[in-house]
């Protein structure tokens, strides 16, 4: 039952591509899946609920962004800028169009792609730290029109208010029933991300990072796999985005600025680069810490020797945040997912571990 | 014609003191190949550092600035010996996010020190505007242009003039080959940094002075990013001209056409600005273009 991976053979290729070639990776799946579905949701009070339903948009998000900079190999500073894309397109089909709102998540997901593809095209002539650039002019620009244009956003630092969303009878308007929509959306993004990393996209991305030049030569369309990138990355931004738009039943822009951005790009280096794991672990992390940090802080009122601890706490986030993203960057530039790896190896052969 | 000029004269000044900040991010990535993303940040930190020896332990204005400009130069140091070496040889990604999350940090960490209020960084320079034809100049300002002619005829003298200069070149060329040579390259990164610290200095007394010392310092490196990338990432003449670029530019276009667009275009026309230069430059004006051999 519980055997290691010495005791299992692989005799055909579609067993050694199997997502969890080993029984116990599958019943540990298994294990995490009964825990999220059944379990959690029903026992963890509305705090820790809210918590998870961060973490689970920015576990979409940070699959999408670790598939084009993990996998391909772009840097994408303008993530936020895709996520808001989605997010008022969402906004905009339910409350001006009274669409579904399923229709206004994909549509939401497609022209964030669609947009992902047009702020992709620099990548075709530049790359590296230019690239990263062009982006953050993508984030700017965005930032901006959405700022600007009346017919997008209703106006300078407006919001468009969405009312709770609902399929069929199904209202989802209590903390616990947006965990189950939220965490649908996580699993279809996990299974889809796993299986464009390990297909021939994925090995197409792979190349292209490594060594683009070389990837040309063996015979990939650098271009159309670089744009395709880009754009299956915004769309994952674009429905996480609208995501966040149901979620918090409000579009607006603050929650979509380079920030943002950043705390992506820090979720998938903390979490693993090139590894759909390392950005669910790094965007749990990362979304929870802030408020895990406010939390215990909170229990040392008085005792901390400064006048203002809200603020004090707001500036510490900061510090942590910063630190944590150095920390990681020069300790374990791999992330978490490589924490969890070398926990595993220990005791792939313990207790005989030479 | 009047209102032309006056936003002329203005996006000449602006660009300047833009060049100021700009010339931070190419003395580094001129000598490590590194784009640090913390220009801003830094500029705080030494804004924040000089009004605290000015102001919170009252010291004269002339030694304030020279112990800031010491602890900035050891701060670059220190930073690269700590966080950048180990950075060495990674993807791209991995110095945008160490420089980031540096930014980050000293954008948390600044305030916890000093307070979160403004500083007032006092200069001690006359209040009353300069007058340039019809145009009205802020002495400071003044004082940014003087200081950024004066840091890029400084570089362009180090840079064609003296060993360390020469060095600093070659090793940008070729790092290996300049190790060949005898130069310590470790050396030249720790100069290059400590040439960082000084521009943040600058940056941060001047831009201090205009704008007060507060976290809205940081912002600056962003809204720096095109001139640096219209001049090129490694060319020094370059950062002055992308800086008048950039700031004429967004002096004309939020001039004209922010009453009809609503307002703030002054950051985005930059921006703007740089992604039309990049299709048809992709390394800006004045950078040097990599040709990649495999």
């Amino acid at each position: 039952m519980l055997n290691r991976e010495c005791g299992v053979f692989k005799a055909t290729y579609q067993a050694d591509m199997a997502l969890y070639p080993v029984p116990l990776a599958r019943y540990t799946v298994a294990a995490f899946a009964i825990f999220f579905v059944l379990v959690f949701p029903f026992v963890a009070g509305t705090k820790y609920l809210v918590w998870a339903n961060f973490a689970g948009i920015a576990i979409v998000a940070a699959i999408g962004l670790n598939l084009l900079t993990g996998y391909a190999g772009q840097v994408s500073l303008g993530h936020a800028a895709f996520m808001a894309t989605g997010a008022y397109t969402a906004a905009i089909l339910v409350t001006r169009a009274h669409m579904p709102f399923l229709i206004g998540l994909v549509a939401g997901g497609l022209l964030a792609a669609v947009y992902g593809l047009i702020v992709g095209l620099p990548s075709a002539r530049i790359k590296g730290f230019y690239l990263a650039i062009a982006t953050l002019a993508a984030q700017f620009i965005t930032e901006w029109l959405i700022n600007h244009v009346k017919w997008i956003s209703g106006g300078f630092q407006a919001s468009i208010l969405v009312p709770a969303v609902s399929l069929g009878p199904l209202r989802f308007d209590t903390e616990q029933k947006k965990y189950f929509l939220i965490l649908a959306f996580v699993v279809l993004a996990t299974i889809a991300g796993m299986n464009i990393a390990r297909s021939r996209l994925g090995r197409a991305f792979v190349a292209l990072r490594d060594r683009d030049v070389a990837a040309e030569i063996i015979g990939i369309d650098v271009v159309r796999y670089k744009l395709l990138a880009f754009t299956i990355s915004a769309f994952y931004a674009g429905v996480a985005g609208a995501l966040t738009v149901y979620y918090s039943g409000t579009a607006n822009i603050e929650a979509f600025q380079i920030n943002r951005s950043i705390e992506i790009l820090a979720m998938i280096i903390i979490g693993g680069l090139g590894s759909t794991l390392g950005s669910i672990f790094g965007a749990a992390f990362v979304s929870v810490l802030p408020s895990l940090l406010e939390d215990v802080l909170g229990h040392f009122h008085g005792v901390l020797p400064v006048s203002d601890v809200g603020t004090f706490v707001a500036q510490l986030k900061l510090v942590v945040f910063g630190g944590l993203i150095m920390l990681f960057l020069m300790v374990e530039p791999e992330g978490l997912n490589r924490l969890w790896r070398n926990v595993k190896d220990y005791f792939r052969v313990w207790p005989f571990s030479y | 014609m009047d209102f032309f000029v006056t936003l002329l004269v203005r996006g000449v000044v602006l660009g300047c003191l833009y060049a100021l900040i700009a010339l931070g991010f190419v003395l580094v990535y001129k000598a490590t190949g590194v784009l640090n993303f913390a220009v801003g940040e830094m500029a705080m930190f030494g804004g924040y550092l000089a009004a605290a020896f000015a102001v919170s332990y009252g010291l004269p204005l002339g030694l304030a600035i020279g112990l800031a400009l010491l602890c900035m130069i050891l701060f670059g140091v220190v930073l690269e010996q700590g966080v950048l070496r180990p950075m060495i040889g990674r993807p791209v990604i991995g110095m945008i996010m160490a420089t980031l999350g540096l930014g980050i940090f000293l954008r948390g960490i600044s305030p916890i020190i000093w307070g979160v209020g403004t500083k007032n960084l006092d200069l001690k320079l006359p209040d009353s505007p300069v007058f340039l034809g019809n145009v009205s100049i802020p002495p400071v300002d003044l004082v940014g242009v003087a200081l950024t002619l004066a840091l890029l005829v400084a570089c362009a003298y180090f840079f064609q003039r003296t060993r360390y200069g020469i060095a600093m070149r070659a090793v940008s060329d070729d790092q290996q080959a300049a190790m060949a040579m005898g130069i310590k390259v470790s050396a030249i990164f720790a100069v290059a940094w400590a040439l960082a610290g000084v521009a943040a200095i600058g940056g941060g007394l001047i831009w201090g002075n205009k704008i007060g010392v507060n976290q809205d310092l940081a912002s600056l490196g962003l809204q720096t990013f095109p001139v640096v990338i219209l001049g090129g990432l490694d060319s020094i003449p370059g950062t002055i001209i992308g800086g008048l670029v950039v700031g004429i530019c967004a002096n004309l276009a939020g001039g004209y056409l922010d009453p009809y667009v609503g307002g703030g275009l002054e950051y985005v026309a930059a921006y703007v600005l740089m992604m039309i230069v990049l299709l048809v430059r992709p390394y800006g004006l004045f950078g040097r273009e990599i040709i990649e051999k495999v």
